[in-house]
């Protein structure tokens, strides 16, 4: 008798199944919107590198193609030679904010709290005005000195825009590496500087090469600072793509990004697999 | 102090901050010694390491090493090697490069190293380990890279931070005699601080206990454990059972004035510095004889009469037994006191019981609020 009547339950459960599980669908739903949102214009640009004519009210391309890039590889393209400027530009941002990085990350690292967390905290605050007001008057300040429209002048442009994040990771990467080891070293003869070299800062490695690479790849990236202080002398690859985008020229600015891309994911894997979570969780402390 | 000591440590005040942790101390270390530095955490032992190594800086007094002044010199400029508790072995380095370091800086040719390295690899088990990373060693193996690190650039003195307290108690034990051995055999002078009583008295040539930055005492193993100074150092020695008495001293001898739970004893000073008042005697387990009351009432009564000669007898009830292994641990009530006596048999607790404690076990000290410092109970780890 019980047996039947579970035997009627399952069947009249059997029958109220749907084919799908109906509580996924708003999950289906809001991944796919989300998934729209980061890949939609993502999408719409990797269209706009192929596409050779593409016009209102079409929804897609009306033809398809790779004259643009020729166009923009072409000897006589400044894609190339914007390429190079700004890798240059960002070459020597790393190089010195690293050089000022290190010292002053390797200082606050040995520095204890709470004075480590709040002089951080200072470097933050030019981080909190707005962009624009700041270049303008960099820019002004710049025409007085002829720094204005030279490479110098956007390097240092960006040196100290990616000096707070510079040395907030090396500060990270310093205060990991234990006192007691560079100790160690003293203890067996090795004077500061040595202790330091052979020590210290191949420990903290990792953590500056994260930060390098992050400030490479901010100074890539960078827009504004260069606009006002590099433009038009100094063409860098943002400033190509501005330029490109506000004429129309649609394929240009996308194919430009498509380049801007290729060094932001490669130096992401590279980051992700040298910032280690013990090296970021030092960062408050 | 003389001057002829090869370590002197003289006058030494470090501090931080605000709080003085070396308050004047003055240390002499003779070549070829192997002095322990005893005390309880926060006593300054380690400061005092640190600051012979050259990691702090004194605030006044001096250090020489063979006659030279090195209060101000460079922890790299001292020949000094120190083997740190954590070990602080470099984790991007192999076994031989960490060994090798020092070898390398003193610019030794490469063959050189590489034989010092799998001599000093040989000597401490570490043959065929060169080559690993210290992440792939146990915790005994990187004592020894450690030490053998340290070993490697034959220091003029050796300074080892407790660098056994991260070992197994197994492990521990064989290094201690390892460490003995190989600094005898070498010649080395050495510094070892440690917070355990038995690793020092079992491994060092002198023992100096540290107590608030001050020296407490300091001597041979034997002299520090059978003549403590202060009730201080009686304790750190395991000497923990305390019994208030009443003393008057009569030239070289002290008597104990019969109380409610002791009898009257005649005690030899023997060295002692005891004036008469309240007395603080402290004894250890194992020094006490445990007797049931009524065997020794007969033979008491046919004494006329009842005081002893160079031992004191204390009378008291047995409150709780234990077998910690080897012998039969007793809680015996004394007055208000608790001591812990060791029995080779076990005595039912009710029992009523006599202590006999021999003149050369018992300490006496003048009773703290007496004009001397009141004595922090402490336990030695």
């Amino acid at each position: 008798m019980s047996a039947l009547s579970m035997q009627d339950g399952r069947a009249a459960g059997k029958r109220l199944r749907l084919p799908f599980d109906l509580k996924w669908l708003p999950r289906a739903i809001v991944l796919g919107l989300v998934a729209f949102a980061i890949f939609g214009p993502l999408a719409n640009l990797l269209l706009w590198t192929v596409a050779e004519r593409w016009y209102f009210p079409h929804t897609l391309p009306l033809e398809y193609g790779f004259s643009y890039w020729a166009k923009v590889f072409s000897p006589r393209g400044v894609a190339w030679e914007s390429l190079f400027t700004s890798v240059f530009i960002a070459l020597l941002a790393v190089i010195g904010s690293l050089a000022l990085a290190i010292p002053a990350g390797y200082a606050l690292g040995r520095l204890k709290l709470p004075a480590r967390g709040l002089i951080l905290l200072v470097f933050l605050i030019p981080q909190a005005f707005p962009n624009l007001p700041v270049y303008v008057n960099i820019a002004r300040f710049f025409y007085d000195v002829g720094l204005n429209g030279t490479i110098a002048g956007v390097v240092l442009v960006h040196v100290t825009h990616g000096l707070v994040f510079a040395v907030w990771i090396a500060t990270a990467s310093f205060a990991a590496v234990d006192a007691e080891l560079e100790e160690a070293a003293r203890s067996m003869g090795a004077g500061p500087f040595r202790a330091f070299f052979d020590v210290t800062l191949p420990l903290a490695l990792p953590g500056l090469m994260a930060s390098g690479i992050f400030v490479f790849l901010e100074s890539l990236d960078e827009f504004t600072g260069a606009y006002f202080v590099g433009a038009p002398d100094v063409q860098t690859l943002p400033l190509l793509l501005y330029t490109a985008g506000a004429g129309g020229n649609y394929q240009i600015a996308s194919i430009t990004a498509l380049l801007l891309l290729i060094p932001s994911i490669f130096f992401m894997l590279v980051v992700e697999r040298f910032l280690r979570a013990d090296v970021l969780s030092r960062i408050g402390h | 102090m003389t001057s002829a000591a090869f370590l002197a440590v003289s006058d030494v005040i470090v501090g931080y901050g605000g709080n003085t942790v070396l308050d004047r101390l003055s240390l002499s270390i003779e070549r070829g010694e192997f002095v322990a530095l005893l005390g309880s955490s926060g006593c300054g032992k380690t400061t005092l390491l640190r600051t012979i190594a050259g990691f702090n800086r004194p605030q006044s007094g001096s250090l020489t090493l063979a006659g030279r002044d090195i209060t101000l010199a460079a922890p790299d400029k001292r020949n000094m090697a120190m083997v740190f508790q954590s070990y602080a072995l470099w984790p991007h380095m192999t076994v031989a490069q960490n060994i090798g370091y020092g070898l390398k800086l003193a610019r030794k040719p490469r063959h050189e190293i590489d034989a010092r390295v799998e001599e000093i690899a040989g000597m401490l088990g570490l043959a065929g380990l060169e080559d690993r990373k210290p992440a792939a060693l146990s915790g005994g193996q990187r004592q020894r890279v450690a030490l053998g690190r340290a070993l490697a650039v034959e220091p003029d003195v050796l300074l080892l931070d407790e660098p056994l307290s991260n070992l197994d108690a197994r492990v521990r034990l064989n290094v201690r005699h390892e460490i003995r051995a190989l600094q005898k055999r070498l010649g080395i002078t050495a510094i070892h601080v440690t917070h355990d009583r038995e690793e020092a008295m079992v491994m060092a040539d002198r023992i100096v206990i540290l107590d608030k930055g001050m020296i407490a005492q300091q001597g041979a193993p034997h002299e520090v454990f059978n003549r403590p100074m202060s009730p201080f150092v009686a304790a750190f020695m395991g000497a923990e059972n305390i019994v208030d008495l009443a003393g008057v001293v009569e030239g070289n001898r002290v008597e104990i004035v019969e109380g409610p739970s002791n009898r009257r004893a005649m005690i030899g000073l023997d060295g002692r510095r005891l004036s008469s008042g309240r007395v603080e005697a402290r004894f250890r387990p194992e020094a006490a004889e445990l007797v049931p009351a009524s065997a020794t009432a007969a033979s008491d009564r046919n004494g006329a009469e009842s005081r002893d000669e160079d031992a004191l007898t204390l009378l008291g009830t047995v409150e709780q037994t234990s077998y910690p292994g080897g012998c039969w641990r007793h809680v015996v009530a004394v007055g208000a006191a608790k001591v812990a006596v060791d029995a080779p048999t076990a005595i039912e607790p009710g029992t009523p019981v006599t202590l006999r404690v021999p003149a050369a076990a018992l300490f006496l000290f003048d009773a703290p609020g007496r004009g001397a410092e009141p004595v922090p109970r402490l336990v030695a780890a």
